[in-house]
């Protein structure tokens, strides 16, 4: 009942706001055409027709929220999943691409963050280089990577996942870095008097002083790796995929398509955002974790 | 230095001396220039001793301690640890070292918590699970194993870190104000089982406290220390007897005790501003 109060209500009021502020922005947006066809059609509609049809348009300017949902709906549960207007046929081949290039992505965090902490020599040169990494704009240095690795023979699922890989390393390496840094001088000194090496030092005091550090920066990076893989599917010319669905609904203005894909888009950011948590949260409760 | 080992090494059998420090003198390179943490120190602790070391903050005192487990260097002087300089003293693994707070890993029970140094030294499980229950047993733990630090009060954290000091049976224990977070009562009653483990255990320990009636009932010899440049300025030995109930806090031999503490520490001008 708490949960419902504290939780549910607020979330589902600011639902309700979005909700009501999209029908009215679908109906201002729609008007004008809505208006021209009339006109041409030399139809006088009350107003309340007027904003029934500027909310079922075909392919309107600005599709209204039942507009989406139903072709979300339509596209995600009533057709077979290997169905190429399927939703989840595309959000699966987004979704293979984003889990590979993340994976790859926390690896290479892990693994800059450990040379970082260790190696005195990367401390000093690396970080600015991998700030810059993050400045260029990924819809510039996707094709390029698309391109080079066709011309030596990798196509396919991996330049993809590269491109994911490209955005998600960045938080990983970050608080990877700030996590193995993360215990504190009496933890230190107390490992230095039982006169611990570097790797037991590493094994058994950073690495479990990171892990929420890894965890909190992971969440960041999956949701990262998902923008990746969806950017790396723009200028491939992919035939599947939500980055596809997008491209192809802007082709031939198929905005109920597109806003429908931006959905599954970010139910599927949400779904890979909460199962990070969630396993985070099992990972901290069988570390000790005090439950919150 | 080998020729100062040697020599600390002959000495100390004679006088059977755990830590000998000698002219010891320790300058920090600051941002404001150097700051005199120590200045001329000659201390020889011997096996078994209960040694406290008082003063107000800044005389030093946990930087002796920290001298002694090898976590600072000195830049003047010469300091032995059985014999040993600090740095293979720590590498013998020669002291336990407790800190201000209980220092626990958050992620391990206290019972991993207290293994922790004897998985380090790689002792066999069996070994381990021995060494875990025996200490355990030692500072009034048992039953608490599984819990984890969060789940234990601050008196109990500060045992187990006690614990864990002594798990592996160095002979000499380095106390660095490991009560000062902790209220009176919960004070009193780990200074009372302080006392009963070191008779029982006949270790050697080198005590930091800035609580005078604290130095007096543990200590069998108080060191006070005064600040800038920090020193030694008067060493006493108590003359209370072994057997130390509560209520010895109210005799006259331990109130004349605590006077000369307290003549010690003004004469150092630690109540000066």
């Amino acid at each position: 009942m708490d949960r419902l109060r504290d939780r549910v209500f607020p979330v589902v009021a600011i639902l309700l706001v979005i909700v009501a502020a999209w029908y009215a922005f679908a109906v201002y947006m729609n008007a004008p055409f809505q208006r021209d066809l009339d006109r041409r059609a030399g139809l006088t509609p009350g107003t309340v027709e007027f904003i029934g049809k500027t909310l079922s348009q075909p392919k309107p300017t600005m599709p209204a929220p039942h507009q989406v949902a139903q072709n979300f709906f339509e596209n995600t549960f009533l057709r077979k999943v290997t169905s190429a207007r399927s939703l989840v046929y595309h959000s699966w081949v987004t979704l293979s691409s984003t889990l590979l290039g993340f994976t790859f992505g926390t690896a290479l965090g892990i693994l800059i963050a450990v040379g970082i902490v260790h190696v005195i020599a990367l401390d000093r040169s690396l970080m600015p280089w991998i700030i810059a990494s993050q400045t260029i704009p990924i819809l510039a240095v996707a094709p390029m990577i698309i391109v080079v690795l066709a011309a030596i023979g990798v196509t396919g699922l991996i330049p993809k996942a590269l491109i994911s890989t490209y955005l998600s390393f960045f938080p990983v390496a970050v608080g990877m870095v700030k996590g193995l840094r993360s215990p504190d001088l009496m933890h230190l000194d107390l490992m230095h008097t039982y006169n611990a090496s570097k790797s037991q030092t590493f094994w058994k005091l950073r690495v479990p002083a990171s892990v929420p550090f890894l965890f909190a920066s992971m969440k960041v990076a999956v949701a990262a790796s998902l923008v990746g893989a969806i950017v790396g599917e723009l200028p491939t010319g992919a035939v599947a995929g939500i980055g596809a669905k997008l491209l192809a609904g802007s082709y031939y203005s198929q905005t109920i398509d597109m806003w429908a894909a931006l959905v599954a888009g970010s139910v599927v950011a949400a779904l890979l955002v909460v199962l990070v948590g969630f396993v985070g949260r099992l990972v901290e409760r069988s570390m000790g974790g005090r439950p919150a | 230095m080998l020729m100062t080992v040697n020599q600390a090494t002959a000495t100390s059998v004679e006088r059977n001396a755990v830590v000998e420090a000698r002219q010891l003198g320790l300058t920090f390179q600051t941002n404001d220039g150097p700051v005199r943490a120590l200045s001329d120190v000659n201390l020889t602790i011997n096996k078994g001793e209960f040694v406290s070391f008082i003063g107000p903050s800044g005389c030093g005192k946990t930087t002796f301690l920290r001298v002694i487990a090898d976590l600072e260097q000195p830049t003047e002087g010469t300091i032995s640890i059985n014999g040993m300089t600090p740095e293979q003293a720590r590498q013998a693994r020669a002291y336990g070292y407790v800190f201000q707070a209980a220092a626990l890993f958050p992620w391990r029970t206290i019972e991993n918590n207290v293994g922790l140094p004897l998985e380090i030294i790689g002792l066999s499980k069996a070994e381990q699970q021995a060494r875990i229950k025996r200490t355990m047993d030692l500072v009034n733990l048992t039953g608490f194993e599984k819990k984890y630090p969060w789940q234990l009060s601050g008196g109990m954290q500060q045992r187990a870190s006690i614990a864990r000091a002594l798990a592996f049976d160095a002979d000499l224990l380095l106390m660095d104000e490991p009560f000062g977070a902790l209220d009176e009562i919960v004070r009193d009653h780990l200074n009372e089982q302080l006392l009963r483990l070191w008779r029982q255990t006949n270790k050697t320990i080198c005590f930091v406290t800035h609580s005078i009636p604290e130095a007096v009932y543990l200590s069998t010899r108080i060191v006070v220390m005064s600040p800038r440049p920090g020193r030694v300025t008067d060493v006493i030995e108590s003359t209370l007897p072994a057997e130390r109930p509560l209520d010895i806090r109210e005799s006259p031999e331990f109130l004349a005790i605590a006077a000369r503490v307290r003549d010690g520490l003004r004469a150092g001008h630690s109540y000066e501003d």
